[in-house]
């Protein structure tokens, strides 16, 4: 499959990550070549072979419903680029 | 062509939050409101190396509400990672479940206007988690996000569109929000956003067999606002089909201020979700001995409960709905007959003068400021004829305003009713002598005259005189 | 004697015997780290004085016979991608360059808080363990103590650099495609993946969920059993975490390789792989059966697959692990913003470094509508064919030896500049962690250049005291460690 300079830029832009003018061929390159080998999975004879959902054979691993509080809550908040009032600051978003 | 000539087609997701001690993935608390980002832990607030682990009652209650709404609940379930940026969400997904939700297939039944019973399809009912919450700063000049309520569990209901009427989402959407309050698995605050739904809506000429293009209104959470924002959107999708215009598949914000929908079109490009199961999180396996546990151990549903007021207490059809549709209402009642045993007189009280005062406060029924005990008490009053219905009523008032016993009420306010038949005889001789006129006019045959010569008695004891006593005595005495 | 010569169970004998204190130990370290450190740039985040303290502390408590872990006052130098409460925790990138952890992870806990061990610091690593040389750290390059213009692999790169340089007697790394093994391979140490749910991942910083694991970089198998030990076992908080009994490791360290049957797979020493490599992988394999091991031929042709749906998993769900960075919690916020989307987006791509942003981009894409089924799902189904694979010849054998590395320790830049020819190199561990089996990597040899060369050991699911007995009769019967030491040469830095 080859990838399209419009569609990296998609990507870029679902990913939140700005792609400057000057490495969008570098990255298209590096993942159009990326991409041809991981192609390889669609030449593994897996027909009728299921998906693997969880490495291993874990299942139905649940918590009770008791409160803990966690012990730090000030830590919580102690890396915040900024805060105001307890809150996480940020600018304006209009919902 | 007029209104009549199209079709409206409507189906509604809601959204509950699950009344769980503590949030879906984390063990802090879920309660409403408190100082933000206190209920918040490493897990909730996305910290780098938290892992999630699903609160088992989260699936309990997820269950039962599968089974109280008729689905076939899976064997094989799992949670996926739903991918995308905003504030709101620390973690940049929201734990969900995508293509193998905990139930599927299933349906309401709701009561249209003549008592025609129609199903409601439910596709799905799946489990996922809260956002937290965005707040302004009193300038508008930033936002300030708050993650209390980040990881608070959710049940999204999805159903058919199969609702063909303002009036039949209306009437769904509080079926839904009775049968979760009845099996218990959410409060279902609307104020508090506790229960919400995203709703979708086209329109079609009638006879034409596909669907018309949808719009969708997000996080509706009063039932009045829903279905403005319907009747809205029906007539301004018909103009625009009869203006040959075409409508657009998107998003509206409703504007309860304007009363208008409008676009988002900020939402920039379609997203893409990237769903993928979620790595985290073991696969969910339930046994036919846990799905069975739960579904005998389902309280009574609304439907269920009705049919007993029917039968048992005699109510009519249009009181039982009425009580029965209200989880918290049709307790009291029921707490109240089991001390009164007077089920006509408590339905009466809640149906009338209760139902009246709550609509004039704009309360629900959990409002109510005292209890079922309360109630059975102020109606014994009455029975006794210790009060009169009349000044029942102004306990009642008291009731609302000052909460406290109504015998303590009557007894402050002196509102005990004279029934001592001394008492009843003086007076009844005072007034007497006040209107000779009445009394002669009585005696040639004007019936009036007893009601007006009662009326007098009850204005000088100021309404506490029993009536029936004060109209023995007086044909006695006269 | 050097005390930094030691392996930690010679060291917890002198401990335990009152021959040595902790504070002499952890004096020692120092001392050797203040040496060596310029040289090798291994550690992110020192800790001297609050190691001196601790260790004064603990030797203070032994005395007055308070209850301490078994391994108290033993140093250990911890991966930076390890949640660690009040200290720093970079993941080696911009992103994280201030970030101080609101808890300890669970191993973190076990080590430090549990057994009492003392943290001499957080370890270089490639950002977010993406990598395979450390050279993608945005603060420093780790150097290979074997010759210092070489890179120690990674991503683990600091801790296999700073056990080999005897800067720290043992550390914790974490391996997601190889990334314990590759570097031990490649600084001539043990290093040992275990099995997908036996170490808890609470406090990792996530880079592939279904792939990470904690494991032990040590000085020789012993050690390796015995920080296994201690950091194994179930934790209610990781719901991956398998609930097994805890068991003692150095009780399968028999010496003794009598009637094991070993599987070579011819497909594991193919073209890709250095002939210094596959010869002394062969004299390896030549020193089993001398041991009494039965060794065979067998064929596991999965490796490229394997490769491809690694890189597709592992870059998916980084894709999504790394979205929490988003510069409004915690982490590296831009300067550069007026709106919220500039914050995202100028946050992330200012934080992140090449590296990270590649795979970013290339798990958005696998993920995203269109390509889902053609990759991810895909790579899904492709991941039960590798379990399977294995699965058939882990019936047949009880190890399956392969080298860690197709090839030895490079040269920095060498392969930097071409992201797949440097994902080619895992070709021999991402298996492994695709299919969650437990893998170790113990050294073997070197090439010409002395550089050293590593042999993987792979078990069946928990089976780690198999390959640990292994990879220990090997070690007390070749003696690696007594015949070679880093020379600490080409150093002109």
């Amino acid at each position: 499959m080859k990838v399209e300079r419009e569609e990296l830029l998609h990507i870029a832009k679902l990913a939140n990550l700005k792609i400057s003018e000057d490495e969008i061929d570098k990255y298209l390159l590096n993942l159009q070549d990326i991409l041809n080998f991981a192609n390889v999975v669609n030449k593994a004879p897996v027909e009728g072979l299921k998906e693997t959902i969880g490495t291993n054979s874990n299942y139905n691993v649940f918590r009770k419903d008791q409160v803990v509080e966690f012990e730090d809550q000030e830590s919580l908040l102690q890396n915040a680029p900024e805060e105001e009032g307890h809150m996480f600051k940020i600018p304006k978003v209009i919902n | 062509m007029s209104r009549d000539d199209y079709e409206v087609v409507i189906g509604l997701e809601v959204h509950a939050e699950l009344s769980t001690k503590t949030k879906i993935f984390c063990s802090c608390k879920t309660e409403f409101g408190g100082e933000p980002n206190t209920h918040c832990c490493p897990v909730c607030m996305a910290m780098p190396g938290a892992l999630p682990v699903l609160n088992e009652k989260v699936l309990e209650y997820a269950v039962k509400a599968g089974l109280a709404m008729n689905s076939s609940i899976s064997r094989d379930s799992k949670n996926d990672r739903k991918n995308y940026f905003y504030p709101d969400l620390p973690k940049s997904y929201q734990i969900s479940q995508f293509d193998k939700p905990l139930c599927e297939h299933g349906y309401v039944e709701i009561e249209v206007h003549d008592g025609e019973k129609k199903k409601i399809g439910i596709t799905r009912i799946h489990i996922e988690e809260d956002a937290g919450k965005l707040n302004h700063d009193d300038y508008g000049r930033c936002s300030l996000v708050d993650l209390n309520r980040a990881g608070v569990p959710l049940i999204e209901i999805v159903s058919e569109p199969d609702m063909r009427s303002v009036e039949e989402a209306d009437i769904y959407l509080k079926k839904i929000k009775s049968i979760l309050e009845y099996i218990e698995v959410s409060d279902c605050k609307m104020q508090e956003g506790s229960l919400r739904a995203d709703v979708n809506i086209s329109v079609r000429k009638r006879g034409q067999k596909e669907f018309g293009t949808r719009t969708e209104m997000k996080n509706m959470n009063s039932f009045k606002s829903i279905s403005r924002a319907l009747e809205y959107e029906i007539e301004r999708q018909i103009s625009v089909v009869e203006n040959g215009g075409v409508i657009e598949q998107e998003t509206l914000r409703w504007d309860e201020v304007s009363g208008k929908t409008f676009s988002m079109r900020d939402k920039e490009d379609a997203q893409d979700y990237r769903y993928f199961p979620e790595p985290d999180l073991a696969p969910i396996r339930l046994s036919e001995e846990y799905i069975e546990n739960i579904r005998k151990n389902l309280p009574e549903l609304p439907e269920t409960r009705k049919q007993r007021y029917l039968n048992e207490y005699k109510l009519t059809e249009k009181e039982a709905n009425t009580l029965t549709a209200s989880k918290y209402l049709s307790d009291f009642f029921e707490k109240g007959v089991k001390i009164s045993k007077n089920p006509k007189a408590i339905c009466n009280w809640l149906l009338s003068d209760i139902a009246r005062i709550l609509n004039e406060k704009e309360f629900e029924p959990e409002d109510i400021p005292f209890t079922p005990e309360d109630l059975a008490e102020l109606i014994g009053l009455i029975e006794k004829g210790t009060i009169s219905s009349k000044i029942a009523k102004d306990v009642l008032e008291e009731m609302f305003e000052n909460p406290k016993r109504p015998s303590k009420i009557i007894e402050e306010k002196g509102w005990v009713q004279i029934s001592d038949e001394n008492a009843i005889r003086e007076i009844v001789l005072k007034i007497i002598g006040e209107n000779p006129q009445s009394v002669s006019d009585f005696k040639n045959g004007k019936d009036k005259a007893l009601g007006f010569l009662v009326g007098q008695a009850m204005k000088e004891t100021k309404g506490k005189a029993n009536p029936q006593m004060l109209n023995k005595m007086f044909q006695e005495l006269m | 004697m050097d005390i930094t010569e030691l392996t930690v169970h010679e060291l917890k004998e002198r401990l335990d015997k009152c021959e040595i204190t902790s504070e002499e130990i952890t004096k020692a370290y120092l001392e050797r780290i203040d040496e060596k450190e310029p040289d090798i740039d291994a550690f992110v985040t020192r800790l001297d004085q609050d190691a001196i303290k601790r260790a004064k502390e603990i030797d203070l408590s032994k005395k007055e016979n308070k209850k301490l872990g078994e391994y108290a006052g033993i140093p250990i130098g911890i991966k930076d991608n390890m949640c660690t409460k009040g200290i720093k925790t970079t993941c080696s990138s911009r992103m994280l360059e201030n970030f101080i952890s609101p808890y300890d992870g669970t191993v973190v806990d076990k080590v430090l808080n549990q057994e009492n061990m003392i943290n001499l610091g957080k370890l270089n690593m490639d950002e977010f363990a993406m990598g395979s040389s450390t050279e993608n750290s945005y603060f420093k390059k780790t150097r290979n103590p074997w010759d210092l213009s070489r890179v120690p692999g990674g991503s683990s790169g600091g801790s296999a650099a700073a056990v080999a340089a005897n800067m720290v007697p043992w550390a914790l790394g974490s391996d997601t495609g190889g990334s314990i093994r590759q570097p031990a391979s490649l600084c001539g140490v043990v290093g040992l993946k275990p099995t997908y749910g036996l170490v808890s991942r609470y406090g990792l910083v996530a880079f592939a969920s279904s792939l990470d694991q904690i494991g032990p970089i040590t000085k020789d198998v012993k050690d390796s059993a015995i920080l296994l030990s201690l950091i194994a076992g179930h934790d209610e908080k990781d719901t991956t975490s398998i609930d097994i009994p805890k068991k003692d490791y150095t009780l399968d360290l028999k010496n003794n390789v009598k009637g094991l049957r070993i599987g070579v797979s011819k497909e594991f020493f193919g073209d890709g792989i250095n002939q210094e490599v596959k010869d002394a992988l062969q004299q390896a394999i030549e020193k089993y059966k001398e041991l009494g091991a039965i060794v065979e031929d067998t064929s596991l042709d999965i490796a490229e697959y394997a490769l491809a749906t690694y890189y597709i998993i592992a870059c998916a769900e980084a894709s999504s692990n790394l979205g929490r960075f988003d510069g409004i919690r915690y982490g590296y916020r831009t300067k550069n913003y007026e709106t919220l989307k500039d914050i995202f987006i100028n946050s992330r791509s200012e934080g992140f470094g090449a590296e990270v942003k590649r795979r970013i981009i290339l798990g958005t894409y696998v993920l995203s509508s269109g390509y889902y089924d053609a990759y991810y799902k895909k790579a899904q189904q492709v991941r039960t064919l590798v379990k399977n694979e294995f699965a058939k010849n882990l019936e047949k054998y009880d190890i399956l030896l392969t080298p860690t590395s197709p090839i030895t320790a490079f040269r920095f830049g060498e392969k930097s500049e071409n992201p797949l020819e440097m994902y080619l190199s895992d070709i021999c561990t991402v298996s492994v962690n695709v299919a969650g089996l437990p893998g170790i990597s113990i050294p073997c040899g070197l090439d010409k250049n002395g550089m050293p060369i590593g042999m993987q050991l792979i078990g069946n699911y928990f089976q780690e005291g198999t390959i640990l007995n292994a990879a220990y009769t090997y070690e007390m019967n070749t003696h690696f460690r007594e015949n070679y030491k880093p020379t600490f040469k080409g150093g002109n830095n």
